[in-house]
């Protein structure tokens, strides 16, 4: 007899939003007058456009998102965030500081043509184009819950294909110990990375690490798209990392190189405040930040202001069964 | 009969209004301190905020009650150095708002930042220095507003101003709160330290005054 036992990712069908009102959500915000999500206006250049082309008169939309191919989901279990939401509240310092700023400023980034390389301590470095980005591997979908280390989340189906898939074909030899990963530095197009005062005095570009072990853990995702079309550029179009046992800043946005290495890379963030970021920051609600208390966290669903959504956060973001392996006897207050 | 009474009292919008600057100034201040907080709580509760609305309210009325205590420390050299005395009258009006808009600030935070979790509300403003500093701030604002009331401040006679001296000691906790909030942008806040330690500045005579008694 199979026994079927359901991972705790893996959530009931119930709790999936119905595909009806997920098809019907945009016409419906449109009827409610709901032009607050900018990502509305600026995906649809129709004649809503008009009101916001005052602001920015430039500013042509050149971003448009396809339509991709994938597997479903086949279970989910908790609420999505709405599509709106996803990408109208980004952190992209690239882009701008404020949540709203990388909507507003990443319209008219280009990423096709793009490069991505696999290199460093790979026996097959190789490099993939924009195409290969969607036709290489499989696209599948994954619903995962994201935590921001600023004690918000959000629930999102992400469509793309496992980082172990694309670290296999590369053919890591033995001193390949660590991932280190890179976002596109291009300040012609990125203010942020231009001026200090718009990407809030970081240093870019933006870099990010992973233990291998973590990098080939099933979880570990490299997504192309989101609510079944290719990623708006404001979520780190068109590829990035989804880790989602670990605070969202870990899942770097837009990224140009992946490179195998024997030593702990540096991150953005702990080279930023070390005594805040550290190099693993698996999500812990036993940990505080020193500024705010990581015991839980706001979901950011439909609600709106009043919604009552302030829920307690779960050891690895709730994904502990799959990968609290990965770090036994291992001190997580020490290792942050 | 009517002629005379048009001539004995006239009232008119010119005598009313822009016979009394300090009216019209008032009028001003508050329409471009009120409206500002009815429109965010429009937008908010009509969900045209973004996606995260408990953020943008948390910051705008944060940011608001600096720019309004700011605006209020200003009043003084302003009216000395150009001599126009009457501007004094508009002191309480600003002071009073920025208080209103900290008060709303602390209230976003509780009401939908920790929704009512008094433990964790409590928690965060012991535990975390950034709040404890914001916190002892608006305690120092409430203490103005409520002496602010006429009757209170005649009965407390020359401690009223020393107690209202304590604006000083709230724009630089304010300053403090707002530098440590930030993750990593500390542009702006640099820019309101600025303004605040030039503000302060302008008084280092009687600041210095206290000093040396």
């Amino acid at each position: 007899m199979l026994i079927k036992t359901k991972k705790n990712h893996q959530l009931s069908e119930q709790q999936v939003t119905d595909e009806s009102v997920y098809h019907s959500r945009r016409d419906l915000l449109k009827k409610l007058g709901y032009l607050g999500a900018g990502s509305l206006l600026a995906q649809s250049v129709s004649a809503n456009a008009g009101a916001l082309d005052f602001f920015n008169s430039e500013k042509a939309v050149l971003f448009q998102r396809q339509a991709l191919k994938y597997v479903q989901a086949s279970e989910s279990s908790q609420i999505l965030t709405p599509e709106a939401k996803v990408t109208s509240h980004n952190n992209f310092y690239e882009f701008g500081t404020n949540k709203g700023d990388p909507l507003e400023n990443a319209q008219e980034f280009n990423v096709n043509p793009w490069q991505l390389s696999i290199s460093g301590e790979v026996d097959k470095p190789f490099t993939l184009g924009y195409d290969d980005l969607f036709k290489r591997f499989p696209l599948e979908e994954r619903i995962y819950r994201l935590r921001c280390v600023e004690a918000w989340s959000m629930v999102i189906p992400w469509v793309g294909f496992g980082l172990a898939e694309l670290i296999k074909k590369a053919a890591p030899n033995s001193r390949a110990k660590y991932v280190a990963f890179e976002t596109l530095y291009d300040p012609k197009q990125m203010p942020g990375q231009d001026s200090r005062r718009i990407g809030g005095g970081v240093e870019y570009p933006y870099v990010e690490g992973l233990r291998i072990d973590e990098a080939m853990n099933p979880l570990t995702f490299m997504s192309v798209g989101l609510y079944g079309k290719t990623l708006p550029a404001q979520n780190g179009a068109p590829i990035r990392l989804v880790v989602p046992w670990k605070y969202g800043f870990k899942s770097i946005k837009s990224i140009v190189g992946i490179k195998l290495v024997e030593h702990k890379p540096p991150t953005t963030w702990n080279r930023l405040a070390d005594n805040e970021y550290g190099f693993y920051a698996n999500v812990n609600p036993e940990v505080d930040h020193p500024r705010w208390s990581q015991a839980s966290e706001r979901r950011i669903t439909t609600g709106g202001l009043f919604a009552r959504n302030r829920i307690a956060t779960l050891p690895f973001n709730g994904y502990g069964e799959e990968v609290s392996a990965m770090y036994k006897g291992m001190d997580l207050r020490k290792n942050y | 009969m009517q002629a005379s009474v048009n001539t004995a009292n006239k009232v008119s919008f010119k005598s009313v209004f822009l016979g009394n600057r300090v009216l019209l100034l008032k009028i001003t201040i508050h329409m471009m301190a009120f409206l500002p907080l009815l429109a965010l709580y429009l937008l908010a509760f009509t969900e045209q905020l973004g996606a995260d609305p408990v953020e943008d309210v948390i910051h705008f009325t944060g940011i608001g009650a600096f720019n309004l205590l700011l605006i209020s420390l200003l009043i003084t050299p302003i009216a000395k150095k150009y001599r126009q005395g009457y501007l004094l009258q508009t002191r309480r009006l600003v002071g009073l708002y920025s208080f209103t808009y900290a008060l709303f600030h602390l209230l976003n935070f509780l009401a939908f930042e920790v929704q009512f979790d008094l433990a964790l509300f409590f928690d965060e403003i012991i535990d975390r220095p950034y709040i404890t500093v914001g916190m002892a701030a608006l305690i120092i604002l409430l203490s103005l507003a409520v002496t602010s009331i006429t009757a209170i401040r005649r009965k407390m006679g020359k401690k009223w101003q020393k107690l209202h001296n304590g604006v000083y000691l709230a724009v630089l906790l304010i300053s403090l709160h707002f530098f440590w909030s930030v993750k990593s942008d500390i542009v702006e806040p640099l820019i309101y330290v600025a303004m605040a330690v030039f503000l302060l500045s302008l008084r280092k005579d009687k600041i210095k005054r206290w000093f040396k008694r």
